[in-house]
């Protein structure tokens, strides 16, 4: 009888301790892109600082950017897009990062800070994480039956309306998103591709309808199956996604090759950006987590592991080959300065580029 | 003591549907509804005037002066709206009926199966949910794209030289929500139908009835209130249906789903997105309240 009272009273004491033990646990809850992170650099960190990461993810800006909206998500570490993030901090949901906490800033780039002081001056409330393009997925042996050429495609095959008429059978997927492929298309056309004046726009969307019964489907993710599956020929996208759809084809191998081509008419740069929303609870330890990524090796697995380029100068050295010499994912000089960079649109403007994509994409 | 237990059970039971209206119907309204009435803004959360008790009586009224009705005046000004209410209820509208065209000889061959097989058969109609939802949209995908599993069945058989293109189409979209939404109309109709008094088709029979004429003068008739049950199970989901339309259909298929994602999401318009939704519970709430009519008048009539 006693032995059980002193084992109950044990496992009381022990649960006890452990609650405290919680209590006092440090925690840090990040909210990332799907597959956008080699899951070992979660685990380094907490060996390395004892702060456990619940580590959570999205697959478009508009679901964060609903959540970080209506406030208390309850999130330390975000992952908008840059081109949302402005927008974002306009309607004060992030905190103004410490610096004072972030030693490895040193190790970031300038070429990717110049572009992110665009839309967040002075780099005031994040840092990139990763930063890709706006460009052609391709399926290889398909593009040279129809062509005849090994040459890498450009916005030709998307936007000639007698050439990408030849790819109608074999399938076009755009991304269903004017903020997106309006640029591009004005980048064909040789116009600023950051013009929000409605002429411009109109030329753009008079384009777009030429173009449009040679489109399949506009739409935000189904492309990386598509393309993978050899069940169309040509997508716009993003670069990442686009690596995707090739390692996905190269595993399936059933003869699927796919490619992706930065075209040279110029190019739409985004990046995606590492903030702490202004209600984030643990904030200390955000900043630990933020400066950890920027240290270079870390972010350099993170890059191997993803295909896509980081903003972080100093990881460059710790890079594998495939990815530092692939220039789809880091451009050589010449193609670098052809890549634009886009701002966001008011209210009012976002309503007319809204209006004008249904009208591309539906007809009505 | 006990009686009094008994009226608390009772008035519990009336109060329990109403609480539930309140929670999960009335309040969320409301939410809407006053999101619908305000203004974007660069905010959190992103509109004005948000509506909030700091202010005192009087900052209620000087906020309840700031709503408008502006948002519905806009979704007047532009077709696209109108346009996007009418092809979802006509897609709606047709999808239900080739449900029902699908789900009424099922849920009759499951009510007239012998007793002992109906517990199978109707798990057999349950089993497809134990998968997701997403998962299932999905498998169509594989199974009606051009190189897909039907394509190259009817042509192994013989049957097409050229893919079908239904992928993309309102085709699609049809088998999708047919699909989908099947078992809400059949157990309905099942239940409907397991209920009857089977001498009552029998009695029509020695009167003179064909076959089938029973069946349409007295089948039929007593099926109905599972018929309409089934029919509003399948049509009030389709109108607003997203995910369906998005996964299978084109990009030229306009529904109120996805007007409503892109206001609330491209646009960033929480306003306008609220005064489309209350929109569309108002085309919603016109079939509900018939059914209620009918269901009403039934049960009259079998008392």
């Amino acid at each position: 009888m006693s032995k059980l009272i002193v084992a109950t009273l044990t496992a009381a004491v022990l649960a006890g301790s452990t609650m405290l033990a919680s209590a006092q646990e440090r925690v840090v809850n990040v909210y990332n892109w799907s597959d956008y992170i080699d899951d070992s650099i979660l685990a380094d960190f907490t060996k390395e600082t004892g702060i456990k990461v619940v580590y959570d993810v999205f697959d478009s800006n508009e679901i964060l950017e609903t959540k970080l909206l209506a406030g208390g998500s309850g999130y330390d570490v975000v992952v908008p897009t840059a081109y949302f993030l402005q927008r974002q901090i306009a309607a004060g949901v992030f905190q103004k990062l410490d610096k004072s906490k972030l030693p490895n800033l040193s190790n970031m780039w300038d070429m990717v800070m110049e572009r992110t002081a665009q839309y967040d001056p002075g780099n005031e409330y994040a840092v990139d994480y990763m930063w890709g393009t706006t460009g052609i997925g391709y399926n290889v042996d398909k593009m040279k039956e129809i062509l005849g050429t090994d040459e890498k495609p450009n916005w030709d095959v998307i936007f000639d309306p007698e050439i990408s008429a030849k790819f109608k059978d074999c399938g076009i997927h755009l991304l269903d998103s004017p903020t997106d492929i309006m640029p591009s298309a004005l980048a064909y056309l040789g116009l600023n591709p950051d013009s929000h004046e409605q002429a411009d726009l109109e030329k753009a969307a008079d384009l777009l309808m030429k173009v449009r019964p040679n489109i399949r489907k506009f739409h935000s993710s189904e492309y990386i199956n598509a393309l993978a599956n050899g069940d169309i020929c040509l997508a716009v996208g993003f670069s990442g996604d686009i690596f995707q759809a090739r390692d996905r084809a190269a595993e399936a191998n059933a003869g699927v090759t796919v490619d992706y081509s930065i075209p040279e008419q110029g190019a739409q740069m985004w990046f995606d950006m590492l903030a702490i929303p202004a209600d984030a609870p643990h904030v200390a330890e955000a900043h630990e987590f933020i400066n950890y990524m920027m240290k270079p090796e870390v972010i350099a697995k993170a890059s191997n592991y993803v295909f896509y380029a980081n903003g972080n100068k100093a990881s460059q050295q710790f890079l594998d080959k495939e990815v530092l010499e692939d220039t789809a994912i880091y451009p050589s000089d010449a193609v670098m300065e052809k890549l634009f960079t886009t701002t966001p649109f008011e209210a009012k403007e976002q309503r007319v580029l809204t209006r004008l994509w249904t009208r591309i994409v539906t007809g009505q | 003591m006990a009686k009094l237990a008994s009226a608390f059970v009772s008035r519990l039971v009336i109060i329990i549907p109403y609480a539930w209206l309140l929670f999960f119907f009335l309040i969320p309204f409301f939410i809407v509804f006053r999101i619908s009435l305000s203004q974007t803004a660069v905010a959190m959360p992103p509109y004005m005037p948000v509506f909030d008790l700091a202010g005192g009586l009087s900052g209620i009224a000087q906020k309840l002066r700031e709503f408008s009705l502006d948002n519905y005046v806009w979704l007047t000004e532009d077709a696209l709206y109108f346009n996007a209410y009418v092809s979802s209820v006509v897609i709606a509208a047709i999808s239900t009926f080739l449900t029902l065209l699908i789900g009424y000889p099922i849920a009759y061959g499951m009510a007239k199966a012998p007793r002992s097989l109906r517990p199978t058969l109707l798990m057999m109609v349950i089993l497809p949910f134990w998968t997701s939802f997403l998962i299932r949209v999905y498998a169509w995908i594989a199974i009606l794209k051009p190189e897909g599993l039907l394509n190259q069945f009817l042509s192994t058989l013989g049957l097409i030289d050229q893919p079908l293109i239904i992928l993309n189409t309102n085709w699609a979209i049809y088998i999708g929500i047919v699909y989908s939404y099947l078992p809400f109309m059949v157990l309905p109709i099942y239940s409907a139908l397991e209920k009857m008094d089977l001498s009552l088709t029998e009695a029509a029979q020695d009167l003179g009835c064909t076959p089938a004429a029973a069946f349409w003068r007295v089948t039929f008739p007593l099926s109905l209130p599972g018929v309409v049950a089934g029919c509003l199970l399948v049509f009030i989901p389709a109108v607003g249906e997203f995910v369906i339309p998005d996964l299978l259909g084109g990009s030229e298929t306009l529904m109120i789903g996805k007007t409503l994602w892109s206001e609330f999401n491209s646009n960033r318009d929480w306003p306008v997105s609220s005064a489309v939704a209350i929109i569309l519970l108002m085309i919603l709430v016109i079939p509900i309240v018939y059914f209620q009519n009918i269901q009403a008048k039934a049960d009259g009539e079998g008392r």
